[in-house]
C-alpha cells in the first residue's frame, strides 16, 4: 500500500498489520490519525488525545502503546498492529472470550481494551486479577465493563493454555 | 397498565402500521411503494411490492432471500436495545434473534417515541414502550406468513406452524421459508393476532448473546466518528474560553497557510478550521487568533454554591404536602434534625467525543450522528437551514456512550453550520477538552432536610427543600417544534415553546425533573413536605444518567440513614418499617440486604451501607461494602437488587446494573465539574476521573422475579450508589458525608 498525502513533509515507512506502508506526512501527526484516516482502519478510537484513556491502544513492535500520543516519526521502520489484525473472523481467543462474556456495551473503548489485553497475554500467559488490573488500568470504560473484561481475559488465557498443552 | 393478551392490540400501533406502508421514506434506498391499509375490525391488508420485500410494519422487512431486517427505532449506546428489541420481535416471529439484521432508523415521524412524541432514546423507556408493540409487529408478520403458506398449499390455517424462519405443514412434511412467502404474505388479510402467553416464551427471559457485540470486538462497528464519505473534510472548532463569549473577529492568516487547510469559517460557537485531515485541522486551529467578547466571568462555583445556600434557606414552592410538616417542625421548637447535602455539576464524558458529519446541498442536507435524538437533530437542521423536514436526512450510527449528553443537538448544528460554508461534506470532531468543557452538565444542587422524630425514633415530620435549576425550562423551547405534529407551523411552535418556557421561568409549574425521587419518596411519614427552590445557574445543563434521581436519591437516602443512626436503629430495619406501604421497594431492600449478609459480621475493617431508590418505574436497592484506611476509601463489593418487572434478557439487566454501579461510583467518589471566572476548570480524564480497573469492586446482582410489564434498567441502578457508599463510609468512620465527591471530602478539600 502507498498513500500520497496532499502536503507531504517527510517520508515514513512502517509495517501496519503486516503490510508495508509508505507515506509522506507531517512527522508530528499522531499515529492514531494516520491509522484512521490515511489507512482507513477506524477500529482504533480517539478518546482523550493525551494517553489518559487507552481507547487508541495499538501494538508497536508488540508493545501496547497509545497511538494518540505517538508521533508518526516514531514508527519509522517499526511494526504496528491494530485491532483489525487480531483475526479476520473474530476467532482470536480474546475476541471469542469477549463475545462469550458479552463484554461490549457501547463498545467504543473495546478495541483499545482488546489490544491492551493482547499485549498482556503475549507477555504473561496466565495473569492474576492483580496483574490484569495493573496492565489494564490505563484503559477506561465509561460503561463499566471491567468485571467482564477481567473474566474474558482469564477465559482467553485458559484457552491459550489449553491450546499449548 | 397491564393489558390481557386476548384484548385488541393498541390502536396506536395499528395507526403506525398504516403510516408505515404509505411511504417508503425510511428505507428509501431500494424499496418500491408499499401500501398497507388498516381496515375496520383490525384487519390488515398489505399490497405486494414490486421487489417482493414484505414490510408488515415500520420495524420489519423480510426479503425474498430470507434476510430479515429489523429497523431499530431507538439508538444503541450500550444499554442493549439492539438485542432486547430483536428478542421481542423474534419471539413472536419464531426466528433466532441473531438472524435479524439490525439497521438504525433514519429520522422519521413513524419512529417517534410514543410518550415523548419525538424520535429519541432516553428515560430508560425503550423496552417498556416497545414491549407490546414489537411483539405485535412480530406476531402480525408471523400470521401473515402463515396465512400466505395456507393459501399457497390450500390447507387450513390451523395446520400451518411457524418455526425457525419457515412455515411448516407437518401433516404433509412440507415447509416454506419466510423469504419464499413474502409476496403471498403481503396480501393476506388477518385478524388481530394473539400474543404468546409468557409461559410459551423461548427467547424472552433468556440470556441471549448481544447481537451488537460482534462488530464491537473487531473494530468494524461504525460509530459517528468513523463515518467516511467521498471527499470528506475534517473540522475542528476553536471555542470560546468563557461561557457565553462570542467571536468579535479572528485572524486566520497563519492557520490558512498550514498544510491541508481548506477553509476557516465562523460559526455560532466559534471558528472552525476545515482541512483535508483531522490532525491538519487540529494543529492549524492552534494558530487561529480569535478576539472574543468577554463572557460570563461572574460565573464560578463558589458563587453558585452561595446562591444555592441562600435559596435553600428560604421557603420554596411546595410540590408535595402531606399532613402539616411545617406545623410539626414549628412545634418542635428547634428540637429537630437538620442536614444539608451538596452535589456538584457533572459531565457525561462518553468515551466517544461529540462529533457529527454533514453534507449540505442547496435543497438537501444529510447528517450522520451518534445522537440519542434523531428527531430533534432533524428539526434543528431543518430550522437552521430553512429546509423542509423531508429534505433533511438524519442517519444514526452506533453511539460511543450517551448517558443523556447526546439528547442535545449542539454538535449536529455545528457540523451543519460548517458544511453549509464549504462545498464538501465535513466531519466535526470535538477534542476531549471540548467535550469536558462544553457539556450540558448534571446541575449542581443543594438539599436541605429536616425531620422531627417521635419517641420511638420514627419520623413524625419530614421537610425536604431542593434547590436546583430547571432542565425543562431550557429544553422545551427547542424540543417543542420537534414534538408537535409536522403540520403545526413554525410560528405556532415558537409560541408554544415560548409559553412553555415562561411557564417554567415564571414558576407557574414546578419542573418535575428537579424533585423526582424526592417528591415521590415512599417512606410512610404522616407530615411530609417537599419544596423546590428554583436556581438560575446560567450554565448549560442537561439530562445526565438518572436525571433528578441522581441527586435526590443521595439526599433522601443519606438523611433517612441519619435518622436511623440518630434514633439508634439499624438502617435496614428502619427503612423496612417506613416502607410499610411500598411493597416493591421493601422487597428489593430485603433482597439486597439478604444477599449482602446484612447484620452478619464482616472481615475486619469493612463496613456496610445501604440505600434504595425507585426510578424509571424500577426498584433498586444496594448494599456497599467499604473500608477506609488512612483516609483512603476502597469499595470492595456492591450488592444490587433490582425489580424491573419481567426480565427480557437477564444478562443485559445484569450488565446495566454493573454499568450503573461503575457510573455511580465514578461520580460518588471522584467527579466534579467546577467553574472559575466563567470557565470549566476540568479538561480531561486526569482531572475528571473515572473508576479504573484496579478500583473495581465485586458486583453481585439479584433480579427479583416478576410478571409485571418490563420497566427501565439503563438508569435505575445509578441513584442508590452514592448514598449506599456514603452511608458505609459513615459506618466506617463515624463521619457523615454530605458533599460529593467523597474522595475530595476525605482529602479535606471541602
Amino acid at each position: 500500500m502507498a498513500w500520497r498525502e496532499p502536503n507531504a513533509t517527510m517520508a515514513i515507512t512502517f509495517r501496519l498489520n503486516d503490510e508495508v506502508v509508505s507515506l509522506d506526512d507531517d512527522g508530528d501527526t499522531p499515529l492514531l490519525w494516520v491509522i484512521r484516516e490515511s489507512a482507513g482502519l477506524t477500529g482504533t478510537k480517539f478518546g482523550c488525545g493525551r494517553s489518559l484513556c487507552g481507547a487508541c491502544t495499538v501494538h508497536l513492535d508488540g508493545r501496547a502503546i497509545r497511538s494518540c500520543s505517538t508521533p508518526l516519526r516514531a514508527v519509522e521502520g517499526a511494526t504496528v498492529h491494530t485491532v483489525e489484525s487480531l483475526s479476520h473472523d473474530r476467532s482470536h481467543p480474546l475476541q471469542r472470550a469477549w463475545l462469550e462474556e458479552n463484554v461490549p456495551q457501547c463498545g467504543y473503548c473495546q478495541s483499545g481494551q482488546l489490544m491492551s489485553a493482547a499485549a498482556l497475554l503475549a507477555q504473561n500467559p496466565s495473569p492474576t486479577d492483580a496483574e490484569i488490573d495493573a496492565a489494564m488500568r490505563g484503559n477506561i470504560c465509561r460503561c463499566g465493563t471491567y468485571l467482564r473484561i477481567r473474566r474474558a481475559i482469564h477465559r482467553a488465557a485458559a484457552e491459550l493454555q489449553r491450546g499449548k498443552a | 397498565m397491564t393489558r390481557s393478551l386476548d384484548q385488541k392490540p393498541p390502536r396506536r400501533w395499528f395507526l403506525q402500521t398504516a403510516v408505515a406502508g404509505s411511504g417508503a421514506l425510511v428505507l428509501a434506498v431500494t424499496v418500491g411503494p408499499m401500501i398497507a391499509r388498516v381496515r375496520r375490525h383490525q384487519k390488515i391488508r398489505a399490497t405486494e411490492a414490486s421487489t417482493g420485500i414484505f414490510r408488515p410494519s415500520a420495524w420489519l422487512a423480510i426479503y425474498p432471500d430470507d434476510r430479515i431486517v429489523l429497523t431499530l427505532d431507538r439508538v444503541e449506546m450500550g444499554q442493549g436495545t439492539t438485542t432486547s428489541h430483536a428478542m421481542l420481535i423474534a419471539e413472536e416471529l419464531e426466528v433466532d434473534p441473531a438472524w435479524l439484521e439490525v439497521e438504525h432508523a433514519v429520522a422519521d415521524r413513524r419512529y417517534d417515541h410514543p410518550e415523548f412524541r419525538l424520535q429519541m432514546t432516553g428515560g430508560s423507556s425503550s423496552v417498556r414502550t416497545s414491549w407490546e408493540r414489537l411483539r405485535y409487529a412480530g406476531a402480525v408478520a408471523r400470521e401473515m406468513l402463515r396465512a400466505g403458506a395456507a393459501d399457497a398449499w390450500g390447507v387450513p390455517l390451523a395446520e400451518c406452524t411457524p418455526r425457525d424462519g419457515a412455515v411448516h405443514h407437518d401433516a404433509s412434511g412440507r415447509s416454506r421459508s419466510y423469504g419464499s412467502l413474502t409476496r403471498r404474505a403481503a396480501t393476506q388479510p388477518i385478524a388481530a393476532p394473539a400474543l404468546k402467553p409468557p409461559l410459551a416464551h423461548v427467547i424472552i427471559g433468556t440470556p441471549v448473546n448481544r447481537v451488537d457485540a460482534p462488530p464491537k470486538v473487531d473494530g468494524s462497528g461504525v460509530f459517528g466518528i468513523d463515518v467516511t464519505l467521498p471527499g470528506l473534510l475534517y473540522a475542528v472548532v476553536v471555542r470560546s474560553p468563557e461561557i457565553g463569549a462570542r467571536v468579535v473577529s479572528f485572524d486566520a492568516r497563519a492557520a490558512t497557510r498550514r498544510p491541508g487547510v481548506v477553509a476557516v469559517v465562523q460559526i455560532s460557537t466559534g471558528v472552525a478550521v476545515v482541512a483535508e485531515r483531522s490532525w491538519q485541522a487540529r494543529s492549524a486551529a492552534a494558530e487561529v487568533n480569535v478576539r472574543w467578547e468577554s463572557g460570563r466571568r461572574d460565573i464560578d462555583t463558589p458563587s453558585m454554591t452561595e446562591q444555592l445556600r441562600r435559596l435553600a434557606a428560604l421557603p420554596g414552592r411546595p410540590v408535595r404536602n402531606d399532613g402539616n410538616a411545617e406545623a410539626v417542625l414549628n412545634e418542635a421548637a428547634g428540637n429537630y434534625l437538620e442536614a444539608v447535602y451538596d452535589l456538584p455539576h457533572l459531565a457525561h464524558a462518553p468515551m466517544e467525543p461529540q462529533n457529527c458529519t454533514a453534507s449540505v446541498k442547496d435543497d438537501r442536507c444529510e447528517v450522520w450522528a451518534p445522537t440519542q435524538a434523531p428527531g430533534l437533530a432533524r428539526e434543528v437542521v431543518s430550522s437552521t437551514l430553512g429546509l423542509p423536514r423531508d429534505r433533511v436526512v438524519v442517519h444514526t450510527t452506533w453511539l460511543g456512550g450517551g448517558f443523556g449528553r447526546r439528547l442535545a443537538a449542539d454538535y449536529v448544528l455545528e457540523a451543519v453550520e460548517v458544511a453549509r460554508q464549504v462545498s464538501r461534506p465535513v466531519k466535526v470532531v470535538w477534542s476531549r477538552e471540548d467535550d469536558m468543557r462544553h457539556s450540558m452538565y448534571r446541575p449542581q444542587t443543594r438539599h436541605l432536610l429536616r425531620a422531627v422524630l417521635a419517641a420511638d425514633g420514627q419520623p413524625r415530620a419530614w421537610h425536604h427543600r431542593v434547590a436546583a435549576p430547571s432542565l425543562l425550562a431550557g429544553i422545551i423551547p427547542s424540543w417543542m417544534p420537534a414534538m408537535t405534529p409536522d403540520a403545526v407551523p413554525a410560528s405556532v411552535n415558537r409560541q408554544l415553546g415560548g409559553v412553555a418556557e415562561r411557564a417554567f421561568e415564571g414558576d407557574w409549574v414546578a419542573d418535575p425533573t428537579s424533585t423526582e425521587g424526592a417528591s415521590d419518596t415512599p417512606y410512610d411519614i404522616e407530615n411530609l413536605r417537599v419544596e423546590l427552590a428554583r436556581h438560575e445557574a446560567g450554565v448549560p445543563i442537561g439530562f445526565w444518567r438518572s436525571v433528578g434521581h441522581s441527586h435526590t436519591a443521595f439526599a433522601v437516602e443519606s438523611f433517612i440513614d441519619e435518622l436511623a443512626v440518630a434514633s439508634g436503629q439499624d438502617p435496614f430495619l428502619y427503612r423496612h418499617q417506613l416502607l410499610r406501604r411500598a411493597p416493591r421497594h421493601r422487597k428489593v431492600l430485603v433482597a439486597a440486604a439478604t444477599a449482602a449478609g446484612w447484620g452478619r459480621p464482616l472481615s475486619s475493617g469493612r463496613f456496610r451501607g445501604i440505600a434504595q431508590h425507585h426510578s424509571f418505574e424500577s426498584y433498586v436497592a444496594q448494599v456497599a461494602e467499604v473500608s477506609v484506611t488512612d483516609g483512603n476509601l476502597r469499595v470492595h463489593r456492591v450488592v444490587c437488587a433490582v425489580d424491573c418487572g419481567r426480565v427480557i434478557n437477564p444478562d443485559i439487566v445484569k450488565a446495566q446494573m454493573e454499568s450503573s454501579v461503575v457510573f455511580g461510583l465514578s461520580a460518588a467518589l471522584k467527579q466534579r465539574i467546577s467553574y472559575r471566572a466563567g470557565q470549566v476548570e476540568q479538561s480531561n480524564f486526569h482531572d475528571f476521573e473515572m473508576l479504573r480497573f484496579d478500583e473495581m469492586p465485586q458486583v453481585d446482582v439479584v433480579m427479583l422475579p416478576s410478571s409485571d410489564d418490563p420497566t427501565g434498567v439503563g438508569e435505575p441502578g445509578v441513584p442508590p450508589v452514592a448514598p449506599a457508599v456514603a452511608n458505609a463510609v459513615t459506618a466506617a468512620t463515624g463521619r457523615r458525608i454530605r458533599t460529593l465527591p467523597i474522595e475530595r471530602v476525605l482529602e479535606g478539600q471541602t
